[in-house]
């Protein structure tokens, strides 16, 4: 809690860790489905969710957040209480399934840091080293989804400590799960089925052909000094149409006549296969016992 | 009054009405679901792993909105107690934050779709006791490769359920049943549901650039790999099947061979009473059950060769997609390298 630093006539120096922290955070996607997850399903009376992050501190200072769980919290004008033994017991029956994840920080939804954010900083920092603490803006405030992670120092006057500083640090939000996964199925509201392998090739190859089609405007847009050209996306360019092997054409018909056939000759293999299944279950079945 | 009235009235139509439940026809995932599953079995892989599936069963669809992993069992002297232990203490506190706590079935992954084994229709059995609809979705982490989300969702058909109950499996029984190898297992459709709030978060997260990773492994040139590990799989279950044909060859020659015996036997004991006919004596009974050419051979179970045919499809479909798969991929090259 924030004390009003006192006037005493004596100089005292004001600590101020002025360093920008080495630590930047990354965090996987199954922890934002959770989180806002666990909003939606938060008890009526709570303004906003709390809760522990699970994940790996790496050697060069970058804190993977992997995992998450809802700490059940009460809190009114003045305190804030958290359940300590749900908390507990939630990390050893998460430690059962993956001893590797250890607690890395917490999260709270709601936009900034509150005042009675400190005093549960506090007591992560019991627990952790360096929390982490993570805000998920479910409010939508300023119109626009903000997620960030803060590390706290102290301020420290004298002996007294004076308030808690949490500086932001930069979170890398490469949602590539996600993307494995396809941004389609997480972002509608509901989808019908999930694609099989020739729809997923199809639109792959769709993408494919829109990104060529960008790249290519955007050549002639350069050619024809409608846009300033860059020289690194240029670059880019060139070593993009570069990385092309250079195959004689007949060598290239070779190969790939080849793998034509191997592909052909494997679709036969396991339609017969499947032929052959058919008549084995039909041989099995209808024998009769005289 | 009319309370005891009503009282009676509200009994009689809870036990008169039998439920009929309407047939499960499509299994609702959650985002978060699928992001956890997918998350769990891509750590642990090559390891197989389980959990657990929580959600609500609702009319005809299934509905499933969460779900947390099985710690993996590394000695035998982890107790089941410990296991049970485990699952009470997670459903007690997920209960608490208003997570449904309603077990709806399990996950497992899977390595190259080899799934069908006679412990997941154990495990169906045994989870079928308790719960009246359950489904099992099966997670391949291999194939996520290639770009594909490998899940299905699954459960056993009902007239497969009752045969099995009874552990009856001999070709009369199928026959009459028309069970197939088909009929087995039944692959259910899923559909993929989210939070308004998630959505609003995915859109605005979604990176601008239209190809995504997942583009990027669906059109990778090599995927001989994946065929020559599928194949592999795919040689090895016809062994099986070969070995499982081979019981039944030689069961079939046993029996023919014993009612051959049989045969000659009865036609002895006939003479034989025949004679003492003639000579006024009692004839002896025409069946010897301590003789042992009487003893019934038991007929192999047909099971297995049912679980290794379903095997082999599932083989055979994948390299299917695969090759279809890598005409596409071909034909594209072809034309970049014209270009």
């Amino acid at each position: 809690m924030a004390t009003a630093a006192a006037t005493s006539s004596k100089k005292t120096v004001l600590q101020y860790p002025g360093a920008a922290p080495s630590v930047s955070a990354r965090i996987h996607p199954v922890v934002l489905f959770n989180i806002c997850d666990a909003f939606v399903r938060r008890p009526d009376q709570a303004g906003r969710v709390i809760g522990t992050l699970l994940g790996s501190t790496s050697s060069d200072g970058t804190v993977e957040i992997k995992n998450s769980y809802v700490v059940p919290h009460n809190e009114s004008a003045d305190q804030v209480a958290l359940d300590i033994d749900y908390h507990h017991n939630m990390f050893v029956s998460h430690q059962k399934v993956n001893p590797k994840e250890v607690i890395v920080g917490w999260f709270s939804t709601g936009f900034g840091v509150s005042g009675g954010s400190s005093l549960i900083h506090e007591f992560y920092s019991r627990e952790v080293q360096n929390p982490i603490h993570l805000t998920v803006d479910t409010g939508f405030t300023n119109g626009e989804a903000s997620i960030k992670a803060y590390v706290s120092a102290n301020l420290t006057l004298g002996d007294r400590q004076l308030a808690a500083h949490f500086q932001e640090i930069p979170l890398d939000m490469r949602l590539i799960e996600a993307e494995r996964v396809g941004f389609d199925l997480l972002k509608n509201t509901s989808v019908d089925k999930i694609p099989n392998d020739l729809e997923g090739m199809e639109s792959s190859m769709e993408r494919l052909y829109t990104l060529i089609n960008d790249v290519y405007k955007y050549v002639d847009d350069v050619v024809e000094g409608r846009v300033q050209g860059d020289n690194n996306i240029g670059r880019f360019i060139a070593e993009a149409l570069a990385s092309l092997p250079k195959l004689s054409p007949t060598a290239f018909d070779k190969v790939f006549n080849d793998k034509i056939q191997d592909n052909l000759s494997l679709v036969y293999l396991s339609s017969l296969t499947r032929t052959q299944l058919s008549i084995a279950e039909k041989l099995n079945t209808a024998a009769q016992i005289l | 009054m009319a309370n005891p009235a009503m009282g009676r009235s509200f009994l009689q139509a809870m036990t008169s009405v039998e439920e009929v439940a309407p047939p499960l026809r499509v299994v609702q995932m959650e985002g978060l679901a699928v992001l956890k599953i997918i998350k769990h079995c891509k750590e642990f892989s090559p390891a197989l792993v389980t959990g657990q599936l929580l959600g609500l069963d609702v009319g005809s669809v299934l509905e499933v909105t969460n779900c947390f992993p099985f710690p993996t069992r590394e000695e035998d002297e982890e107790l089941e107690a410990d296991g049970a232990n485990y699952q009470l203490e997670m459903m007690r506190c997920l209960r608490e934050v208003n997570v449904d706590n309603n077990t709806v079935g399990w996950y497992q992954s899977t390595l190259l779709g080899s799934f069908q084994t006679a412990e997941l229709i154990e495990t169906f059995m045994n989870y079928q006791e308790n719960i009246r609809r359950c489904v099992c979705i099966i997670y391949d982490p291999s194939r996520s490769n290639q770009g594909v989300v490998a899940l299905k969702a699954l459960r056993l058909s009902d007239s497969f359920m009752d045969l099995y109950r009874s552990n009856n499996f001999n070709g009369e029984k199928l026959r009459e049943k028309k069970l197939s190898w088909v009929d087995v297992f039944e692959e259910i459709p899923i559909k993929v549901s989210n939070s308004a709030l998630i959505s609003a978060f995915m859109t605005e997260l979604e990176p601008d650039s239209p190809v995504t990773q997942c583009d990027f492994d669906r059109l990778k040139l090599s995927s001989a790999p994946f065929m020559e590990r599928n194949l592999e799989f795919l040689i090895e279950c016809m062994d099986d099947l070969t070995a499982e044909q081979n019981k039944f060859q030689y069961y079939y020659r046993n029996l023919s061979r014993q009612q051959a015996q049989q045969q000659v036997w009865l036609q002895k004991r006939r003479q034989e009473n025949m004679q003492r006919k003639a000579a006024g004596e009692e004839p002896l009974p025409e069946e010897d059950p301590s003789n042992p050419i009487f003893k019934p051979i038991v007929e192999p179970s047909r099971l297995d060769s049912y679980l290794i045919t379903n095997q082999i499809s599932n083989y055979c479909n994948q390299v299917n997609g695969a090759a279809g798969q890598g005409f596409s991929k071909l034909y594209l090259m072809k034309a970049l390298h014209e270009n």
